[in-house]
C-alpha cells in the first residue's frame, strides 16, 4: 500500500461524490438546499466508512462517438432482444449454442470493464469470464446458426469494443487500436 | 383502455406464472437463483404497469426497493455456491455433496 | 396531445410486457442454465427499460420520472454483475448442455495465478504467501 497524496485522493473520489449525491437527489425527486447539503453529508459518510480502490487511468468523453455507440448499442438490445425472444416462441426451441473466446485489444481496467458491461446487457451474448492479462473474454451466445454466425458475432463485439474507445479511451488507447488494426491488415 | 390493462396484466401474470413453474422444477440450485431474478424483475414490471395505469406514483420508491433487493439475492446467492466450489478439489463441488449437474446426464442420453 | 402520449405509453408497456412472457417461455423452455440466463436478461434491460419508460410518461411530474429513471439505471449498472457472477459459477459446476455447443473455446484460463484464485474480494490476503512473485 502506497500512500498516495491528499490531492490526487480526492481528485478520484469527487466523481464518485457528484454521482451519489446526484443519486440522493434523484430518490428525492426535487431540487432543494437541503437535498443537497444532506446528500453530500450521506456521500461523505459513505465514501468514509466503504472506500472504493480508484480506478487506474483517465477517461476522456469524445460527444460525437458516445452518441454513435448509444446508438448502435440500442438498435442492438432491439435487435438481439427480438432474436432472443423468438428462440423462445418458436416451437422448435433452442437447438445451438456456443461457447467461444475473443481477443481484445484495449488495455485499461475501466474500458474492459465497459466493453464488458455492454456485451453482458445486449441479450444473446453473456461474459463467462475475463482474462485481464491476456484480455481474453469468453462469451456464451445463445441464436447460433453456423460457423460463420459465430464469426460475425465475434466482429460484433470487435466493433462494440472500437466504438468505446472512441468515445471513452485516451489518446494512447485509441492510438494502439489502430495499429492493432494496421498489424491485422498487414 | 380496460382491454389494454387487461391484456397487460395477463402478459405480465403470464411471465411470471412461466417463471414460477422454473423455479419449482428447479433442477439445480442455480436455476432457482435465476428463476427468482426474474420473478423479481417481471413483480418490479408489474408494479410499474399498475402504477401507470391507475396513474398512482406511491409505488414508485417500492420499485427502486424490489430492483435492488433482485440484485443483492442473487449475487450472494453466487457468491454462496462459489466460495463452495473455491474449497471444492474437483473443481465442481461434487466432492461437498452438490448434486452432479442435471445438463450432463441430459446430455448424455 | 395528451392522447398521443397515452398511445405511445401504452405502446412501450406492452412492449415490455411481451418481453416478460417471452423471458418466461425462456426460462422454461431453454435447455441449460447458461441459456436460461439470456432469457432473464432479456426483461431485465429492454423490458424494464421500456416499461418505465411507459409509466414515465403515464405519471407526469419530474419526481416520478427521475426516479423511474433511476430505477432504470440501477438495472443496467447490476444486471451484467450478477449475470457474470451466476453464469460464471454456473459453467463451473458444469450447468452446460454440450451436446448442444456449436463451438467450445473455453479452455480454462491458461495460467492459474497462484497467489489469488479470482473469487475473492479485491483487499482480500493471498491465500498461499509463498506463492506470490518476490513475496
Amino acid at each position: 500500500m502506497t500512500v498516495e497524496p491528499a490531492a490526487t485522493r480526492l481528485r478520484h473520489q469527487v466523481p464518485l461524490a457528484v454521482w451519489l449525491v446526484l443519486v440522493w437527489m434523484l430518490l428525492w425527486g426535487s431540487w432543494s438546499w437541503a437535498n443537497l447539503l444532506s446528500g453530500l453529508a450521506v456521500a461523505l459518510v459513505v465514501l468514509v466508512l466503504l472506500p472504493l480502490p480508484h480506478v487506474v487511468g483517465g477517461v476522456r468523453v469524445r460527444p460525437a462517438p458516445l452518441l454513435a455507440f448509444l446508438g448502435h448499442f440500442v438498435t442492438d438490445l432491439f435487435v438481439s432482444g427480438a432474436e432472443v425472444a423468438w428462440q423462445a416462441v418458436r416451437p422448435q426451441g433452442v437447438r445451438r449454442t456456443a461457447i467461444i473466446q475473443v481477443q481484445l485489444r484495449v488495455d485499461s481496467d475501466l474500458l474492459l470493464t465497459m466493453v464488458a458491461e455492454a456485451t453482458s446487457l445486449v441479450p444473446g451474448s453473456l461474459v463467462l469470464d475475463l482474462d485481464r492479462e491476456q484480455r481474453l473474454m469468453t462469451l456464451h451466445l445463445l441464436p447460433v446458426r453456423d460457423h460463420a454466425d459465430v464469426e460475425r458475432k465475434r466482429a460484433n463485439v470487435l466493433l462494440v469494443e472500437e466504438r468505446l474507445v472512441r468515445a471513452f479511451g485516451a489518446a494512447e488507447d485509441v492510438d494502439a487500436l489502430d495499429r492493432a488494426r494496421t498489424e491485422v491488415a498487414a | 383502455m380496460t382491454v389494454v390493462g387487461a391484456a397487460l396484466y395477463a402478459l405480465i401474470g403470464g411471465g411470471a406464472l412461466l417463471a414460477l413453474v422454473r423455479l419449482a422444477r428447479g433442477p439445480s440450485l442455480l436455476d432457482r437463483v435465476v428463476a427468482t431474478d426474474t420473478l423479481l424483475v417481471i413483480i418490479s414490471a408489474g408494479l410499474a404497469v399498475h402504477a401507470a395505469l391507475v396513474r398512482d406514483p406511491t409505488l414508485v420508491p417500492v420499485l427502486v426497493v424490489v430492483s435492488l433487493l433482485a440484485f443483492v439475492g442473487s449475487v450472494s446467492v453466487a457468491r454462496y455456491v462459489g466460495g463452495m466450489l473455491l474449497r471444492s478439489r474437483t473443481g465442481d463441488g461434487r466432492d461437498l455433496g452438490l448434486p452432479v449437474a442435471a445438463e450432463e446426464t441430459e446430455g448424455r442420453s | 396531445m395528451t392522447a398521443l402520449a397515452d398511445v405511445v405509453a401504452f405502446g412501450c408497456l406492452l412492449a415490455g410486457a411481451v418481453l416478460c412472457l417471452t423471458a418466461g417461455l425462456g426460462l422454461v423452455r431453454f435447455p441449460d442454465v447458461l441459456s436460461r440466463m439470456h432469457a432473464g436478461t432479456k426483461p431485465q434491460v429492454l423490458g424494464v427499460l421500456l416499461v418505465m419508460v411507459g409509466a414515465a410518461i403515464r405519471l407526469d411530474g419530474w419526481a416520478n420520472a427521475w426516479m423511474l429513471l433511476l430505477v432504470a439505471a440501477f438495472q443496467l449498472l447490476t444486471a451484467p454483475v450478477s449475470a457474470h457472477l451466476i453464469s460464471r459459477v454456473a459453467y463451473r459446476r458444469r450447468h452446460v448442455r454440450r451436446d448442444l455447443l456449436l463451438v467450445d473455446e473455453f479452455t480454462g484460463t491458461g495460467h492459474q495465478d497462484e497467489a489469488y484464485r479470482g473469487d475473492e474480494p479485491g483487499d482480500a490476503p493471498p491465500e498461499h504467501p509463498a506463492a506470490r512473485p518476490g513475496g
